[in-house]
């Protein structure tokens, strides 16, 4: 599937760019002086180098990581043919660190060496991560299983053993887009225990395969340690994932737990369980059947290509002239639309696209983008919550007094669609600390780090919160889910939205929608509250005005005043002023 | 002195008291007991409701009144406080027993009647006193006690344990504490023929000290700065009952000036109640054409001293030519001096002088 020396294999990232494998590293790692070695280096090599990129910065931050991406995968997995998911994560105690060089020793010898040598060829330290391996880390073994499709298994070596191999090469929204997380996640524990990740797996079908693997980095290529054929009398379907990895559980806990919650928030038709190395258990169950509508496969819109996109199209494409080209491999684009966009950029309709030189390419792309008359992307590409999900999952995770929930139309940005759902909270286990919580969300992943700098935050404190009669210390949480073919994230680290203006558009519509139906709920509230005191007021004070009265002149008996009580109750909003 | 007439003044007091208590109970109980939501209706005391009388020469209440209805959400606690400050006040009238505002404000928490603080607390027995047109010592409600009385004159105690029992005001040196029993006592008998009230309790011992009781036949009144109301009230009963003209000796400075213009006239602030002033009484000194005459030592006027005096000027109560000539030399000499600074020609010489020559002047 990838190719070493292949110019033309395109990788697609977290970050999500298309670009050549070539110009990957070359942008990347430039800065590391990789550039001129880049054709020795595997995909896996390459990724083993530059962990960061994936998120395995930290030992509490891969643990974190480990756990979200094989979760992710389980989820797709059963999405994709609309089943319930039933996620059970297991992670548990193995032992201490490995003693000298932790987080490296595990190596196979013969692959330790290969990469001693890279890196000494490349003048980088061979333990870049040592001096952050805090004395906490520890050796966790991290079991996840599912009730997904099942891998079938010719696939299961390479779909675990192979980096940038996988299922989801495709334009649609997806929660990973190449399959890169979850391999990631067994590479890292490999290179931090170096032991075998086993892989158990059925489609459904009589036997059940168990696979224990390991990657050959410098390979990129995976090692069958061994392999098992299990009859499966009772058909279980679904994927198990078991490995060893090195990390902080006990710092990244918080995150994990948040990670849960909010994934049972927006994933309320899925048993969610984990259980934590203590032996705690942590179980979100599930509330509905109902899941949302897949997404379906789309062709890239014409405003959101590049150069590279179209070099792989041109050579794949089986068709000989420019106006089948344009049909047939971007969305929107009919016999009148292509048409008229080669008057527009003056391209010939019987030119073949193969023949396109590189400035000729780059033209097109300029004019792809230039012209006005392209319909905007439609959305069925994309897999929103839904607004009765969205309400389920919030009432079932934070149990709020009221809730509101928006989803708005689908808009593009750069011929990307997307849409933005929004949901407000108030009250039940919301806490009320000053300012509202914010609860993230990317194609149903809960965004959990630099909340500071996303958009949702900005357009949140840019709002005139008064305006809804909502005060700063009333406990109020915020949902912002965005789905899209490509999340406008800022960082490759895929943890907040960049400030696009088309996005901050519909947030803050969406929010100011919520924000109006909670200032109803609040201001009905108020009213029932200032009804309640009144009637309170009335009610303690009338007595005693008859108690008080009936002593000072001297009586026995003291008059009825609940007629005068059930008056106030009756008419209790007309008063009389002076 | 007829003693018939003399007894009725304090024990028809306390008649009215309780008879207006009892008749503002009764009517919230008879508009409860028909079903409707009770009302008060009381004078307004808002300032805009406030003015000179010149013929009663004090401030009154204009005719507007306000409502007080339990029906108003806004109403009802203050409502409900004052039938309890009432029931109190009929409690404690009843019982013979006195009070003061602090122990208003802590006697309501024993009804779960709690007062947000004092100023809520003292609104409230202002509201009473306005409702039933009595102040509050007549409800046996009392100020803390800092003014005193010296000299001839016999009283009759009416208070519990004292009843009958009579007192001379000569028989203590330091002169007798102006208090409940003293405020609510007969007047017997006396030889005097002028009262003299004095700012400061200094000069009050000193007149003790020089006889000035015997050598001009008078009863002395400390007013400790500023008269409370019962030294007022007692002032005025001294006046009305007795006869006696009354002579008031303050500092020569804008604000002893007023001390003796609230005796003669009262303030704002008791604008609902009567018999508070004496109308008759005569501000005696220390004027600011005696600082001059008598070349007495002095300070500077300051900021806050010159500011009082342009308020007094606009004052209603400042109009007569004598009051309005003082004012004028004041704000011209720009200077004040205290009783005391006529002790430059010796102790003795503002009783041997300077008081004979003003009680002629002022007579």
């Amino acid at each position: 599937m990838v190719q070493r020396n292949d110019r033309f294999v395109v990788v697609k990232l977290k970050n999500e760019r298309y670009v050549s494998l070539k110009q990957f590293v070359t942008n990347e790692v430039g800065k590391a002086q990789v550039a001129q070695t880049f054709e020795e280096i595997s995909a896996a090599d390459f990724f083993y180098r530059n962990r960061d990129i994936a998120g395995f910065t930290n030992p509490s931050r891969a643990i974190f990581v480990a756990i979200r991406e094989l979760v992710e995968n389980s989820l797709d997995a059963a999405e994709s043919h609309r089943i319930p998911p039933d996620i059970y994560v297991r992670l548990s105690y193995e032992g201490e660190a490995s003693q000298n060089g932790k987080g490296f020793s595990g190596l196979p010898n013969e692959l330790e060496g290969e990469i001693e040598r890279h890196n000494a060829e490349n003048g980088e330290s061979s333990r870049p991560d040592e001096r952050e391996l805090a004395q906490e880390t520890e050796v966790y073994k991290l079991r996840v299983e599912d009730n997904g499709t099942g891998v079938p298994p010719r696939h299961i070596p390479s779909a675990f053993g192979q980096i940038l191999f996988g299922s989801k090469y495709k334009l649609k929204q997806q929660r990973g887009t190449f399959g890169l997380g979850g391999k990631m996640a067994i590479l890292y524990g490999q290179i931090t225990t170096h032991q075998p990740a086993t892989i158990i797996s059925s489609t459904g079908i009589s036997k059940t395969y168990m696979y224990r693997l390991m990657i050959d980095i410098q390979r990129n290529r995976p090692l069958i340690m061994d392999r098992k054929v299990l009859i499966n009398k009772e058909m279980w379907r679904g994927t198990v994932v078991e490995f060893t990895l090195e990390g902080d559980y006990f710092r990244s806990m918080p995150k994990i737990l948040d990670y849960f919650k909010q994934t049972a928030m927006v994933n309320p038709y899925a048993n969610l369980t984990f259980v934590d190395p203590k032996g705690r258990l942590y179980k979100f169950a599930r509330v509905t059947r109902e899941m949302p509508v897949p997404p379906k496969e789309t062709k890239p819109h014409p405003y959101g290509v590049d150069v590279e996109l179209l070099q792989r199209l041109i050579q794949i494409t089986p068709y000989k002239n420019m106006s089948d080209f344009l049909r047939n491999h971007f969305h929107r684009v009919g016999d009148i639309t292509a048409q008229k966009f080669l008057e527009f950029s003056n391209l010939s309709p019987t030119k073949n696209p193969k023949r396109l030189d590189h400035e000729e390419i780059v033209r097109l792309m300029q004019m792809l983008k230039k012209f006005k008359d392209f319909l905007p992307p439609d959305a069925s590409c994309l897999s929103p919550l839904g607004e009765d999900l969205l309400r389920t999952g919030i009432l079932k995770e934070i149990k709020p007094e009221f809730v509101a929930v928006h989803q708005r139309k689908p808009a593009t940005y750069a011929g990307h669609p997307f849409i933005v759902e929004i949901g407000i909270a108030y009250g039940g286990d919301v806490p009320a600390r000053g300012s509202a919580v914010v609860y993230r969300f990317a194609n149903r992943i809960p965004l959990l780090y630099d909340e500071a700098n996303d958009v949702s935050l900005r357009v949140i404190q840019a709002m005139n919160w008064r305006r809804y009669h909502v005060a700063p210390e009333m406990p109020i949480g915020i949902v912002v889910h965005i789905c899209s073919t490509k999340v406008p994230y800022k960082t490759v680290g895929k943890e907040f939205i960049a400030d696009r203006p088309e996005v901050r558009r519909e947030i803050a519509n969406g929010l100011r929608e919520v924000a109006r139906q909670l200032q109803l709920f609040l201001s009905r509230r108020e009213h029932v509250d200032r009804e309640r005191k009144r009637l309170g007021v009335f009610s303690k004070y009338l007595p005693r005005i008859a108690q008080f009265s009936t002593q000072l002149a001297g009586k026995k008996k003291v008059p009825d005043i609940e007629k005068l009580l059930a008056s106030v109750r009756k008419y209790g909003s007309e008063e009389t002023q002076d | 002195m007829d003693r018939k007439k003399r007894k009725t003044s304090i024990t028809e007091k306390k008649k009215e008291v309780l008879e207006s208590l009892g008749t503002l109970g009764g009517s919230i109980y008879d508009q409860l007991d028909r079903g409707t939501f009770p009302v008060i209706d009381m004078p307004s005391r808002s300032t805009d409701n406030i003015a000179y009388d010149e013929k009663l020469r004090q401030f009154i209440l204009g005719d507007r009144r306000v409502k007080r209805s339990a029906r108003n959400i806004s109403h009802v606690k203050p409502f409900t406080q004052l039938i309890w400050a009432a029931l109190f006040s009929n409690e404690l009238s009843s019982q013979r027993k006195t009070s003061t505002l602090r122990d208003v404000y802590y006697s309501a928490q024993a009804y779960e009647m709690t007062f947000k603080d004092q100023q809520e607390s003292n609104n409230i027995i202002t509201d009473l006193e306005t409702v039933l047109g009595l102040s509050r010592e007549d409800f046996n409600i009392f100020p803390e006690e800092r003014s005193a009385v010296f000299g001839n004159l016999t009283i009759e105690y009416t208070v519990p344990g004292y009843e009958g029992k009579t007192l001379d005001l000569t028989s203590h040196p330091d002169g007798v504490m102006i208090g409940p029993a003293l405020t609510t006592s007969e007047f017997v008998k006396t030889s005097a023929d002028k009262v003299i009230a004095i700012e400061k309790g200094g000069l009050f011992t000193r007149f003790i000290e020089e006889n000035v009781h015997r050598k001009y036949n008078s009863i002395l009144v400390l007013t400790a700065g500023q008269a409370p109301r019962a030294t007022r009230h007692f002032i005025r009963r001294l006046n009305e009952e007795l006869n006696l003209p009354v002579y008031v000796f303050t500092d020569g400075d804008p604000w002893g000036m007023h001390i003796a213009m609230v005796i003669i006239s009262g303030s704002a602030n008791a604008a609902h109640l009567r018999e508070l002033n004496t109308p008759d009484a005569k501000w005696s000194g220390v004027w600011a054409t005696d600082i001059i005459n008598y070349k007495l030592p002095t300070d500077p006027l300051d900021d806050v001293d010159m500011k009082r005096l342009y308020e007094l000027q606009k004052d209603p109560r400042y109009k007569d030519p004598l009051w309005r000539r003082e004012i004028k030399t004041f704000m011209k000499i720009k200077r004040k001096a205290e009783q005391e600074a006529f002790s430059r020609y010796g102790l003795t010489y503002i009783v041997d002088e300077y008081l004979p020559q003003k009680l002629e002047e002022t007579k």
